[in-house]
């Protein structure tokens, strides 16, 4: 296999289907359109597998490395590269793909070749982000895939969805403009590299550390999104289409959380030590407060999208303890979370495309005309909720056994939400799914077709599988995460 | 003195045959039109494109890469200069294109003088673009504006366009007015009008420093005039939004190249030893046209004053890349810097040329359809061209994979290095600001119900064109390199 640009295959088999899919036009070749853009998920996937069965487990370095020149006069170039923290997230990402393409099916009836070619355009992009090496690659593609996303919510989005695009698109540019600004002053301080690789070596001042890691902070926070600049993402995943949202919560989320430690932690790591505080109370306010306040929504699809600010916060705890375990269980539950959270939104979506509401008010007693969904439903909510044997309990015990390491109380602020999470989640499935059966609507319920009952067991295989036997996941990713503890640990300051 | 004794030197004319050959073909068009009987005037266009390509062809046959003088060093052939001069050509057979299908449905505008009014303004443009001379710079800049502001004002029926014409006029003449007196007390100061004998006296120290630095307030006036930044940016709002769609694209393309060009020949070839002097100014001048420019837009309902606004700050944004030339005395940036303003400004002319030409594709009937609303549901009614356009807007914004961003990270990555790094914090921000307008067009292209669902009728040239266009934003927004390389060896070799 060697000698195959894999990774070039990764972003660019998806985008070249996604032009492809844009070509058939008009909504007279939607078929067409859906089963060419599915072919391309289908092979985008297939051109990511080798990525894991050509892994070599045993070695922190970057593998299926590309490294061309692109614009020499900044000594910019093409470098891709995986290693075990960011290989997983280039398979899941393609994975996820197939899911939401086949999740807009029969739901999306105009501009069908657009919509699905967005999403395609957007798996590539999302696939360089995870595969960049060179800071200047890797904001292009940060950047370039705002725009897909920009459009998803805003063409195919609800009511208010003009207002959550914008909100989206302003947000994370803010966050990534001053991000232009710090790899650009990286590059000066490295004499003239944009290799980030070369950036994990380069000596730099406290000073410098604390500017820049407040840089990349914004960046990559607004990103995950942390508590206080989350306020974006509940509009947008309210307004987004189902894809949009499955999409948003199972990747967009991750890239913020993937920046924090092929940037922060790396390059900053006096810095990273010195602002611990911050970051871990910034995560447990996330984790607390939030987690109250997905309480009391009375909207599903806000509800996981509180969720999901919760679960990341979970993440970013992980990270900044700066042990191996914390880290490690950091990134299952990124991966555990994309799986989940896109089911979630999955299975809101399945109501909403039937009964035109995601107001928890509006349901009850769904399992009576919907039973198949309401057992898919029970068990991704359970997931969601940490329940042993599911891939949400592997992460957050993880970094839970981390914090207790690091400090008691942190921890058992962290644990307590094991309460919340399970309160939120569990009270709102049985206000929607159990009960007698509430009004007209729902008794007009039909359960899911075989469309629908496909992506459920693709994501019941990835949550149960992870929290069954979540080794295959986490072998992968130990020496890479020793070799980034190993240079954390190391000061930059000379 | 004898006769005999004054002695007179033949200039080398062959420096400058693109621009005889120019004045040639433009009097020799001048004539033919007063024979032609087709109210299409096809002989014309055809002459006037073939003009353009032949001066080309001049430019590039006679180009040597070397720096040479010529007319008593009050003209000068250089690389930077050819380079610029391909550059207007080109936009301005864009330009002409563009403008065809908009012109024949305007009679007053289709006719002979269009046509022999803009090889005259783009003779102009070439005159500053080789200019060695204050006042070679000055009679350039006039043949220049003196042909913009009767293109400006030949629909002489429409109320807005004569109203723009009289404000452009007169707020044109006054900021010539600013740059003769500049360049009068530079010559009070240093003797010579000449550019680079000046800066050899400047080097040498012979110069009454007072008179000096008023003059380059003139001086620096007078050019902010030119470019459109704050606070001398009154006239672009009202004169991009009356002048006819065809003449605003003109004025918002190619001049935009020639007023590099004379900001380099100034400020730099002349003036570079007051480099922390004028450096200060810009400065001021980008910043203010950085805020007021992306603020003042985003209030604009019409499409072609929102781009008159960000003009303003997109000039203001290309002026960071001249600021950070001379860091302390140290002149090691330079070239960086420079390099990175010219292809800022390259590629802004190349998004505004599509953009202004998407505003002509979508007029007819001799309606206009520069509107925000006009533009509602485009990707309903035409897909490709609403993606061409949107590709412009990102572009604009300095997103990625756009040329834009690569427009924006040079010369940031130019004021990042000369260790401005709040220049480039104010200036990120002020994008940030400036994005929401962008993405508002974006907005009412995709998002929006179309108001009109007539699908677009337009020449074929024209759409083949404008696709071009738009393609070549999103190609070079891909592969920079080249442009990049060209625009720092150009300058490598003229400065």
């Amino acid at each position: 296999m060697s000698g195959t640009p894999l990774l070039s295959l990764a972003i660019w088999v998806p985008i070249l289907a996604g032009f492809v899919v844009l070509a058939t036009g008009s909504d007279r070749n939607a078929p067409l359109a859906r089963m060419l853009a599915l072919s391309g998920a289908v092979a985008g996937l297939l051109v990511a597998i080798p990525l894991y069965t050509g892994f070599d487990v045993h070695t922190p370095a970057m593998q299926f490395v590309e490294l061309h020149s692109w614009i020499p006069r900044f000594n910019v170039n093409y470098h891709l590269g995986v290693d075990g923290i960011s290989m997983p997230f280039v398979l899941l990402n393609s994975f996820i793909t197939i899911t939401v393409i086949l999740a807009g099916w029969q739901v999306i009836g105009s501009r069908v070749a657009q919509y699905n070619a967005g999403f395609l355009i957007m798996s590539g992009l999302l696939n360089g982000i995870f595969s960049a090496l060179d800071g200047v690659l890797f904001y292009v593609f940060f950047e370039s895939s705002l725009i897909p996303l920009y459009l998803i919510i805003g063409i195919w989005g609800g009511a208010n969805r003009v207002y959550a695009a914008f909100k989206f698109f302003l947000f994370t540019l803010m966050g990534s403009l001053l991000f232009l600004l710090a790899l650009l002053y990286l590059f000066v301080q490295s004499g003239g590299s944009f290799s980030i690789l070369d950036w994990h070596q380069t000596p730099l001042g406290m000073t410098e550390q604390t500017w820049l890691f407040l840089a990349f902070l914004v960046a990559f926070a607004v990103k995950v999104p942390m508590w206080p600049v989350h306020t974006w993402l509940p509009d947008a995943h309210v307004e987004a289409p189902t894809g949009g949202s499955i999409v948003l919560a199972a990747i967009a989320l991750k890239l913020g959380a993937y920046g924090f430690l092929r940037f922060s932690l790396p390059i900053a790591p006096d810095a990273s030590h010195e602002l611990s505080w911050l970051l871990i109370s910034l995560s447990l306010i996330a984790i607390i407060y939030i987690g109250f306040v997905a309480l009391v929504q009375a909207d599903m699809k806000k509800l996981v999208a509180y969720s999901s600010i919760a679960h990341m916060g979970f993440v970013t705890l992980g990270f900044f303890m700066f042990s191996a375990l914390g880290i490690e269980g950091a990134l299952v539950q990124m991966i555990s979370h994309g799986f989940v959270s896109g089911a979630m939104f999955f299975s809101i979506g399945v109501m909403y495309d039937r009964a035109h509401s995601r107001q928890i008010a509006d349901y009850g007693g769904v399992v009576n005309t919907m039973p198949k969904f309401a057992a898919f439903f029970m068990l991704f909510a359970m997931a969601n909720a940490g329940l042993p044997a599911t891939s949400g309990f592997v992460g957050e015990f993880m970094v839970i056994l981390a914090a207790v390491d690091h400090n008691f109380w942190v921890a058992f602020a962290a644990a307590s939400t094991m309460i919340v999470g399970a309160a939120y989640t569990l009270w709102m499935y049985k206000r929607v799914v159990f009960g007698p059966v509430a009004n007209h609507h729902v008794a007009e319920l039909t359960d899911i077709n075989g469309r629908e009952f496909l992506i459920f067991v693709l994501f019941a295989v990835g949550a149960l599988g992870m929290g069954l036997y979540p080794q295959p996941f986490t072998e992968v990713m130990h020496s890479s995460v020793n070799e980034l503890l190993r240079h954390v640990a190391l000061s930059k300051i000379q | 003195m004898t006769l005999a004794e004054m002695q007179f030197q033949i200039p080398d004319l062959r420096l400058a045959s693109a621009e005889i050959f120019m004045l040639l073909m433009a009097c020799t068009i001048l004539i033919i039109d007063l024979f032609v009987k087709d109210q299409r005037r096809t002989v014309i266009f055809v002459a006037t494109q073939l003009t353009l390509v032949g001066a080309a062809v001049v430019t590039f046959a006679t180009g040597s890469g070397e720096i040479a003088y010529t007319f008593s060093n009050m003209y000068v052939a250089d690389l930077m200069g050819d380079v610029l001069k391909l550059l207007v050509y080109l936009t301005v057979i864009i330009v002409l294109f563009y403008s065809r299908g908009y012109i024949l449905e305007r009679e007053q505008m289709a006719r002979g003088e269009y046509y022999v009014l803009v090889l005259f303004a783009t003779l102009g443009m070439m005159v500053m673009i080789s200019a060695n001379h204050f006042l070679t710079i000055y009679v350039g800049l006039e043949l220049l504006s003196l042909s913009l502001y009767a293109l400006v004002a030949m629909n002489r029926d429409s109320v807005p366009a004569t109203e723009a014409a009289m404000k452009y006029f007169v707020l044109g003449s006054l900021a010539s007015g600013l740059l003769l007196y500049g360049m009068s007390m530079i010559y009070g100061a240093t003797g010579t009008l000449e550019i680079t004998e000046v800066a050899g006296r400047l080097y040498s120290g012979q110069a009454n420093q007072t008179i000096l630095v008023f003059g380059l307030v003139f001086l620096v006036s007078g050019i902010a005039f030119k470019l459109g930044v704050v606070p001398f940016h009154m006239w672009i709002p009202d004169v991009y939004h009356g002048a006819p769609t065809a003449v605003t694209l003109l004025i918002a393309t190619a001049p935009k190249l020639a007023a590099f060009a004379i900001v380099i020949r100034m400020l730099v070839n002349g003036l570079i030893v007051m480099a922390h002097d004028w450096q200060t100014m810009l400065i001021l001048l980008a910043v203010l046209s950085m805020a007021v420019g992306n603020i003042a837009a985003i209030a604009q309902t019409n499409l072609k004053r929102m781009l008159a606004y960000s003009a303003i700050s997109h000039m203001g944004f290309m002026l960071l890349g001249l600021v950070t030339g001379v860091v302390d005395g140290d002149a090691r940036f330079a070239l960086n810097a420079y390099s990175s303003s010219m292809f800022y400004v390259i590629t802004y002319v190349l998004s505004s040329a599509g953009t202004f030409g998407m505003i002509l594709l979508l007029a007819r009937g001799g309606l206009e359809s520069d509107e925000l609303e006009d533009f509602k549901g485009l990707n309903k009614r035409s897909p490709w061209f609403a993606a061409v356009m949107m590709m412009m807007m990102f572009s604009m914004a300095g997103v990625p994979f756009f040329v834009g961003f690569f427009a924006k990270f040079s010369v940031l990555q130019a004021v990042v290095a000369a260790g401005y790094l709040w220049l480039a914090i104010v200036a990120v921000l002020f994008s940030l600001i400036g994005c929401f307008y962008y993405l508002r067009v974006v907005k009412i292209m995709y998002f929006d119900e179309p108001i009109n669902t007539t699908p677009i009728h337009a020449p074929m040239d024209m759409k083949v064109l404008m696709s071009a266009n738009g393609l070549a934003v999103a190609l070079l927004g891909i592969f920079p390199q080249a442009l990049m390389s060209l625009c720092a060896f150009a300058l490598l070799r003229s400065l």
